[in-house]
């Protein structure tokens, strides 16, 4: 059991270590450049630019898919219907909401679970939803995002470990608990210290 | 809607990255289509998502799909939804029931067939596959919930009426989102029912001796 937990914890630092050589390589840039691309993709429906989509977002997407636990075959046909998603949602992709990685993060999210659930993931779908200016951070989301790419490399490792599992393993607060050996209560505090330093750091200056 | 008790944002944290049990995230989802503020919460967290996807490491697709993939783009929408369907669920009617549980009840709370569970505590249960439980609960004015913990977590949303317990007053809306440090006896406080949807992951320990002997039978 001590053994399996040491396992899991370095399997997870070494995620964490290689995304953070990798974030310094990714710059802003790049995310701002997809998210255009998105954009274009919903005002015309361009199939070269759907290709370069696709060449960037399914590889990505498949290790995303295969870390939640489907294997290699199902995780191809759900990348597929992820990005056919994306092919015919484009046109509702704000760019002043969310970055193209987190738009396309949340369709394979949901795909992802409905198949292994047999069931819907739960979502509040509010149609043309508008939210209060006061409560919203200061530049557009995709500025935001480069931000927070910084900020997760500056996560203190056993915070950065609770949200390595939560998002590319979909563990629940007690099986964290269980595979690392600390108390639920822990799992949960160090989750909200990690949101709130990462919250802080990408500057939520509004 | 005056929303005074908020998700936790461990919570919050979970539901983004798709992490938490079906009935807990219904429960979030709910929470979520009457709270501006933690939809905010939850667009940062799901940013977390998108950073995190533009760090993966590749895995490569099949040699053929992209082809493939440039195959099926000009194929009908199968999945297109029908909004009509849902138009006529009479749930929706109801202005307790939040968006999200429309999926899975299909009468206004008041003509749901909720079976009895201890005097003036009545479920019903929502039949969620997967790990934990998630049921509504009707509570008659002054009733109180037998003291209870919680091995793992507890979320309550309010649907209608209002309840009580150590933490604070709960209303239409507000969530109790608790985990296994904390005890609490919450009482039917107003003079309505109080209903409210439970979702947890793990199973409630009662307190008493009585409490635990009905578990079993309730299936709490």
């Amino acid at each position: 059991m001590g053994k399996d937990n040491n396992e899991a914890g370095d399997d997870v630092n070494r995620v964490v270590e290689n995304s953070a050589l990798k974030v310094a390589r990714e710059s802003g840039e790049m995310q701002q450049q997809w998210s255009a691309k998105l954009v274009v993709l919903g005002e015309r429906k361009d199939r070269a630019v759907f290709a370069e989509l696709f060449s960037h977002f399914a590889p990505r997407l498949k290790s995303y898919v295969i870390r939640l636990g489907l294997p290699d075959a199902a995780a191809e046909e759900v990348v597929q219907e992820a990005m056919l998603s994306v092919w015919r949602k484009a046109h509702l992709y704000r760019p002043e909401k969310a970055a193209a990685s987190t738009w396309i993060f949340t369709l394979a999210r949901n795909l992802c679970i409905d198949r292994m659930r047999k069931d819907r993931y739960p979502m509040c779908e509010l149609p043309e939803e508008e939210p209060d200016p006061s409560e919203r951070h200061a530049g557009t989301d995709s500025l935001v995002a480069d931000r927070i790419s910084a900020a997760l490399s500056r996560l203190p490792e056993a915070q950065a470990q609770v949200v390595y599992l939560s998002f590319y393993e979909g563990r629940s607060h007690s099986e964290i608990s269980e595979r690392l050996g600390v108390p639920l209560g822990s799992v949960k505090s160090r989750m909200r210290l990690a949101f709130d330093k990462l919250r802080e750091l990408w500057g939520d200056e509004a | 809607m005056n929303i005074h008790h908020h998700l936790d944002d461990a919570t919050l944290l979970s539901y983004a990255a798709g992490a938490l049990p079906q009935g807990m995230a219904l429960l979030v989802a709910c929470h979520l289509s009457w709270c501006p503020g933690c939809r905010e919460k939850m667009h940062q967290a799901e940013a977390l998502g998108g950073a995190l996807l533009d760090t993966v490491e590749e895995t490569a697709m099949a040699e053929d799909a992209l082809e493939q993939m440039m195959a099926l783009l000009d194929q009908p929408d199968s999945k297109a939804p029908v909004v009509t369907e849902l138009k006529r669920n009479p749930a929706a009617q109801d202005s307790a029931v939040p968006g999200p549980l429309e999926h899975y009840i299909d009468q206004p709370l008041d003509r749901l067939s909720w079976k009895m569970l201890a005097p003036g505590i009545r479920h019903y249960d929502l039949g969620i596959k997967g790990e934990g439980s998630c049921r509504l609960l009707r509570i008659a004015p002054g009733t109180a919930v037998m003291p209870h913990g919680h091995k793992g977590n507890e979320l309550t949303l309010i649907l209608r009426g209002s309840y009580s317990d150590e933490f604070g007053r709960f209303r239409a809306g507000d969530v109790a989102d608790l985990d296994s440090e904390v005890n609490h006896q919450p009482i039917a406080d107003s003079g309505e029912d109080c209903i409210c949807l439970i979702a947890t992951d793990a199973p409630l320990h009662f307190n008493s001796i009585v409490g635990r002997l009905v578990q079993p039978l309730i299936g709490l």
